[in-house]
């Protein structure tokens, strides 16, 4: 039965709140229990007793009456509750953004933007051919992954750990809240530099979701920067030193993007039970 | 009409004990087994675990805890299993737990810190900000709920740790060597604490002090490389000492014998420094 609905349907008849305000002794133990439940819970019953208190019970009224005189002149000089100084950190940003990755944001974008300015100005000798944003550009989201969920960089992690939303929501809603940040900036830096984010946003979302399916086994951030190691020195590199476009970011890899971005969540929700425990290989 | 007892409240319990190992390993590292086929039963009431350095104490707290699965045997908490895969999110919000070195983000306010953790162990939106505020008062931290945690000295910050612990009013509470770093004052409260938590909830409180024991456990659980020694009243640990044997107290002679007697048994004894 719904509190509400029984609430007002049915109220305590006058004669059993008159009998409770006078403190009769033939009230049924479970009629009593009854409407001391339903007291609390119906503000029209409530007044009903307040009613029959003041009319019908003098020695009631009396009593609450000096509790009121007694108490006013305190209630009067209680000092007021000190105001709250204005938080900082309100607990719904916390369960998205712990204090630990917002630095490694601001550095992300700090990249960004220093790769976009130095592809727009191309100083001579450097950048020829090669779009420094569009190289960083699927890696960078890993910084900020592994920042979130790292044993090193997070003092709170120990208990993070042992908390019931720790696990795959948890991860998964912080790398949320990394992809939120890094790929709007990167989609505004990519304007001016000409760099379309067809190019690099699959691999982007590729890379990420291979860090989370490695982070089972390894742990989220190590497989987070050992992707970006691997990237650094299997692209990167490559493509710096010889001055052309990669490969691996043509249109023609794309597919090959995709069946990663597909493999590697299928992995995450497969292994989903595996982000709660430390990993074994790394006791 | 509201219903004054909740039906999760007279729902009938399951199991006999909150904790149940029987022949539980805990592998720490390549090959150390640091819990080496234990066989434990806890109850309501507080429960001492009393060892040694290194005797896995807080291994097997980490066990209790879900952070660390059992490499074999079995671990179960209100009757259901604690090891293998799976994210045990039922088990872990009946739980709660103060790591020995436990940190926190030094930026938050006190309630910031029990608020978040409060949050992470999905107590329901509705209830945080009381909840928080009785944890908060209950370690006596009510005056400096807003103060930042890097202004806090090191008893405030472990009664802000204990605050986390006790905000979703766990049936299991793990407290790993919760009175470091409490002042003689700080302490008795601290007891008086455990022994109100302990009248309705499992409480396990790891702790090399012998006097801790004494004071606030009803039950005293020995451990030693592992393997359980002793277990029983701060009483039967006392009367276990002679006057032979090492100690100020008869408690600490309780102990000093008890593992004398272990040593001895388990000969040939390992090479062990006098430390």
């Amino acid at each position: 039965m719904n509190a509400e609905s029984a609430g007002r349907a049915e109220h305590a008849s006058v004669e059993l709140i008159g009998a409770y305000a006078r403190g009769d002794t033939d009230i049924a133990a479970d009629e009593m229990w009854a409407l001391e439940a339903h007291l609390e819970a119906c503000g029209v019953c409530r007044a009903r007793l307040a009613d029959a208190v003041d009319c019908g019970v003098p020695a009631v009224a009396s009593l609450v009456e000096a509790v009121w005189s007694g108490l006013e002149p305190e209630l009067g000089t209680a000092a007021a509750a000190p105001a709250r100084r204005r938080r900082r950190q309100p607990v719904w940003l916390s369960a998205w953004l712990t204090p630990v990755m917002a630095p490694w944001l601001a550095m992300t974008v700090g990249v960004v933007l220093i790769a976009m300015a130095l592809d727009v100005t191309e100083p001579a000798g450097f950048g020829e051919g090669v779009s420094l944003l569009l190289l960083l550009a699927p890696v960078l989201p890993l910084l900020g992954v592994a920042a979130s969920w790292s044993r090193a960089l997070d003092p709170a992690y120990e208990l993070t750990a042992a908390a019931p939303r720790a696990g795959l929501y948890l991860v998964l809603r912080r790398t949320a809240s990394v992809l939120a940040v890094v790929v709007p900036v990167l989609l505004l830096a990519g304007w001016p530099a000409g760099v379309s984010a067809a190019q690099w946003l699959l691999p982007c979302l590729a890379l990420t979701s291979a860090s989370l399916a490695l982070g089972g086994v390894f742990g989220v951030a190590r497989a987070a920067l050992g992707l970006a190691a691997v990237w650094a020195a299997g692209v990167m590199a490559p493509s710096l030193v010889t001055r052309s476009e990669s490969a691996a970011l043509d249109a023609s890899g794309l597919p090959v993007w995709g069946l990663l971005l597909a493999l590697g969540t299928g992995v995450v929700i497969a292994r989903r039970g595996a982000y709660t425990a430390v990993p074994r290989l790394f006791r | 009409m509201t219903r004054a007892v909740s039906a999760a409240e007279i729902a009938p319990r399951t199991y006999a004990h909150e904790i149940r190992a029987a022949g539980l390993k805990i592998r720490v590292g390549r090959s150390r087994m640091a819990v080496d086929g234990l066989d434990l039963f806890l109850g309501t009431g507080v429960h001492g675990l009393l060892g040694p350095n290194g005797a896995g104490k807080t291994t097997l707290i980490q066990a209790l805890a879900t952070v660390l699965r059992p490499t074999e045997g079995t671990l179960e908490l209100f009757g259901e299993s604690a090891g293998g895969l799976g994210e045990h999110r039922a088990l872990r919000r009946r739980i709660g737990y103060l790591p020995q070195e436990f940190g926190y983000y030094r930026r938050f306010t006190v309630r910031e810190f029990v608020e978040y953790m409060a949050w992470l162990k999905e107590v329901p939106k509705a209830d945080i900000p009381a909840a928080v505020q009785r944890a908060v008062e209950r370690v006596g931290l009510a005056d400096r709920a807003d103060d930042r945690m890097k202004a806090l000295s090191g008893g405030m910050v472990r009664r802000a740790g204990i605050a986390q612990a006790i905000v979703n009013d766990p049936e299991v509470l793990l407290l790993d060597e919760p009175t470091v770093g409490l002042d003689p004052a700080q302490r008795l409260r601290f007891r008086e604490l455990l022994q109100e938590l302990g009248a309705d909830t499992c409480v396990v409180v790891s702790t090399h002090l012998v006097e801790d024991v004494g004071a606030a456990c009803s039950d005293v659980v020995l451990f030693a490389e592992g393997r359980l020694v002793f277990q029983g009243t701060p009483k039967e640990l006392a009367a276990a000492g002679g006057e032979d044997h090492p100690g100020d107290s008869p408690l600490e002679r309780g102990y000093s014998a008890l593992l004398a007697d272990r040593a001895a048994s388990s000969a040939p004894a390992r090479e062990r420094g006098a430390w």
